[in-house]
């Protein structure tokens, strides 16, 4: 008998592979967000491969706060180019400058909440009926409860306590008028997962993951690289260290952590060791123990 | 550098958890979790200042789990939630399924995807009537392995007699159920520590291994069907690009068997046959593919494939029929089970209108006595229909192929999921 057992990383490629397919044929206008991260560049990647030697057959969408890692918008520009897939930006400016959107004030303000206006607007003006998102369980306590297929109300809206159970891998996506799904296709990966399959794939990141010397000040136990975007306050001291970035969020409010990870094999090595989650360096999530549930319910990614 | 390579050859177990509201799985996973060293820093502040409001003694490891709002007041968990840690030698996905109301669908659910489940049972208590459902559902669901935690050993001073009575317990129930392959009995406490991932210092009678040690070595490679070949068509790629002009491949998942080019294959429910041309995954030719890879096929000759069909070898074949027996498990509050009703059946990558033309019986599952006079399924209940299909269904039994011999049946009205099925 031969041995025909597969790794976990390609048992969790197949798995999204399999969850990006249905999501094409269940949905009529189906897209993907992608913020330039690494989880979306991942997903995104995989819709590659699912779909190959077709294009892949979403949109990719982009919802830009305005607060952006500079380099990430010329990542997700390259993406849009080598993949020749097509994108679609909805701005959180725009939100805000049309008054749907309020922008947060106070020392710790972000456009992160924000976000949802402009997804669910995007989702709505587009017409789509299915997002498919980056997201994976192991991120969140509140995302640990999600699934590949999550329905939305026709406000957009996540009820945890009113999900449709998920069997084998059986996937219901039948939806009444204006509601939506979302789809998660590597909800099973892991942090590790991403770093071991970006190794063995040789998927480009952007270089903000990759440790070097860079401008930093302390910011509530964050610390934030100066640029257009953070400039040091009173007081606040301006350091050069060796730093990367774990997750890329509201460029204003995502931290950078200490590292010598220059290269992927540091990285993962790091990410074995770590004792700190990887958004344990975002405020978002720190600003209460159910920030995370609280923004999903409400239509967050 | 460090060997990171090694981490390219773990391989994946995916478990369930049950137990009665009391048996203290959140705790059992959180020691898991915690004494693997598989918490972060972040995470167990976040634990620990919530204890401490809440007023907990010790730091209450249940909490690393728990994780909605409503479920931290009122201390339950609502929905089956997913865990994932790592060893050196495997990655482990963890289904956490609650013990509350819904918790025969939330098991079912979790249990769907598991190739083992632990079964917690409380030291002082003994083998319960909830004990005797989560077998029951375990061994329905085909789950390879199960292993039985006799947790709260403390509280039974560690005692080797009140163990026995459980495994004997145990023993004699079992002996009832059909498809178990493979029990095992721990003795724990997840409160303490005490052979979950250590080993205990108060219970030198016992012998095996702890739970972590058990679930690295289990062997998972039975749980594949690589006997039959089965190719549930997802979704047909057709570039239409210069490039790839005449390139027509079948995209899907591998559902059962072994798939290589060359190879003689039958189309259901055309019935055409051709050969296999190519086997793509992504860029790549392969020379073969078995469950579970998701690849791309094409085919020698051009014939009408699409979403739906299943492709085959010409050996071993599937039935193809409108009818069907299957065991189901009811999901729904609201929406009666009635043979007048008609539901939406999804079964691999196919969808049509199923009828219920006979329900034959529910199971009590705490005795496993058939009952035949009271058909009426509500949330929870377990029982075997009869069912016509509006178009052929392409299938095996549960019992031969769980992709291929699973279900599911969603009410038009709302749309929402009522029933799981196991074709008999």
């Amino acid at each position: 008998m031969e041995n025909y057992n597969l790794s976990h990383l390609k048992q969790l490629e197949s798995e999204a592979i399999f969850v990006l397919r249905e999501a094409a044929a269940q949905f009529d206008k189906p897209a993907l967000l992608f913020s330039g991260g690494k989880d979306s560049i991942v997903m995104a990647y995989l819709a590659h491969k699912a779909f190959y030697p077709a294009r892949i057959p979403f949109p990719l969408v982009h919802i830009d706060t305005g607060h952006n890692f500079a380099e990430c918008l010329t990542f997700r520009d390259a993406f849009v180019e080598k993949y020749k897939t097509k994108l679609v930006v909805g701005s959180v400016q725009k939100s805000i400058d049309d008054g749907e959107a309020k922008e947060e004030t106070g020392a710790n303000a972000s456009r992160n909440a924000l976000q949802i206006v402009t997804l669910l607007d995007t989702i709505e003006k587009n017409n789509f009926d299915a997002a498919g998102g980056g997201g994976r369980r192991d991120e969140e306590k509140a995302r640990a409860k999600e699934r590949f297929f999550s329905h939305r109300n026709d406000f957009g809206e996540w009820q945890p306590q009113n999900q449709r159970p998920e069997l084998w891998n059986i996937f219901n996506g039948r939806k009444q008028h204006g509601e939506h799904f979302r789809f998660f296709p590597i909800s099973n990966w892991t942090e590790m997962d991403i770093w071991q399959y970006v190794k063995a794939e040789g998927i480009e990141l952007p270089s903000l993951y990759f440790a070097r010397e860079r401008e930093v000040v302390e910011r509530g136990g964050t610390l934030l690289e100066v640029n257009e975007l953070i400039q040091p306050r009173d007081g606040e001291e301006v350091k050069t260290l060796m730093t990367r970035y774990r997750t890329m969020g509201d460029a204003t409010i995502t931290g950078a952590v200490l590292s010598d990870a220059t290269c992927l094999d540091a990285i993962i090595e790091e990410v074995a060791s770590a004792r700190e989650t990887e958004r344990g360096n975002r405020a978002d999530d720190k600003r209460s123990e159910t920030s995370m549930e609280d923004r999903k319910k409400e239509g967050y990614f | 550098m460090s060997d990171t390579t090694g981490y390219l050859d773990m391989d994946l177990l995916r478990l369930t958890t049950a137990g009665s509201v009391d048996d203290g799985k959140s705790t059992l996973i959180g020691r898991l979790l915690y004494d693997s060293k598989n918490t972060f820093d972040d995470q167990m502040e976040a634990v620990e200042s919530s204890s401490a409001k809440r007023g907990d003694e010790n730091i209450n490891l249940a909490l690393l789990t728990d994780g909605l709002k409503a479920e931290r007041e009122q201390g339950i968990t609502i929905d089956v939630a997913y865990r994932y840690f790592a060893t050196p030698k495997r990655k482990f996905i963890i289904s956490d399924t609650p013990g509350h109301i819904q918790y025969t669908r939330n098991m079912v659910t979790g249990a769907s995807t598991a190739n083992l489940a632990i079964i917690l049972v409380d030291a002082r208590h003994g083998v319960i009537e909830q004990t005797m459902r989560h077998a029951f559902i375990a061994s329905l669901l085909r789950i390879q392995h199960i292993v039985i935690c006799v947790n709260k050993m403390d509280l039974v001073d560690y005692s080797e007699e009140a163990y026995n009575a459980v495994v004997e317990g145990f023993k004699q129930f079992a002996s009832r159920l059909q498809n178990v392959v493979d029990v095992s009995f721990i003795p724990i406490s997840a409160l303490k520590g005490d052979n979950v991932v250590d080993p205990s210092e108060n219970m030198d009678w016992y012998k095996g291994s702890t739970l972590l040690y058990h679930l690295e070595t289990v062997y998972v490679g039975n749980q594949e069907n690589h006997v039959e070949a089965r190719f549930p068509v997802q979704w047909v790629i057709r570039p239409q690009s210069d490039e790839h002009h005449d390139f027509r491949g079948f995209a899907g998942r591998v559902a059962g068997g072994v798939f290589k080019p060359g190879d003689e294959i039958i189309v259901h429910p055309s019935g055409f046959t051709t050969k296999i041309k190519k086997i793509y995954s992504a860029e790549d030719e392969v020379e073969e593919a078995f469950s579970p890879l998701s690849v791309t096929m094409t085919t020698e000759d051009e014939i009408d494939i699409c979403r739906g069909n299943m492709i085959t070898k010409t050996n071993n074949l599937p039935e193809v029929s409108q009818n069907m027996d299957a065991m189901i498990c009811w999901f729904s509050e609201s929406v009666k089970l009635t043979n007048k009703a008609k539901y939406i059946i999804r079964h691999t990558s196919n969808e049509a209108r199923a009828a219920v033309v006979e329900i034959k019986y529910k199971v009590n599952i705490n005795t496993l006595h058939k009952i035949e006079d009271d058909k009426d399924f509500n949330l929870n209940d377990i029982g075997k229909i009869s069912l016509r299909t509006s178009v052929p269904l392409i299938y095996d039994s549960y019992k031969k192929n769980r992709a291929t011999g699973s279900f599911i049946l969603v009410d038009p009205q709302t749309n929402e999921t009522i029933a799981a099925g196991m074709i008999v």
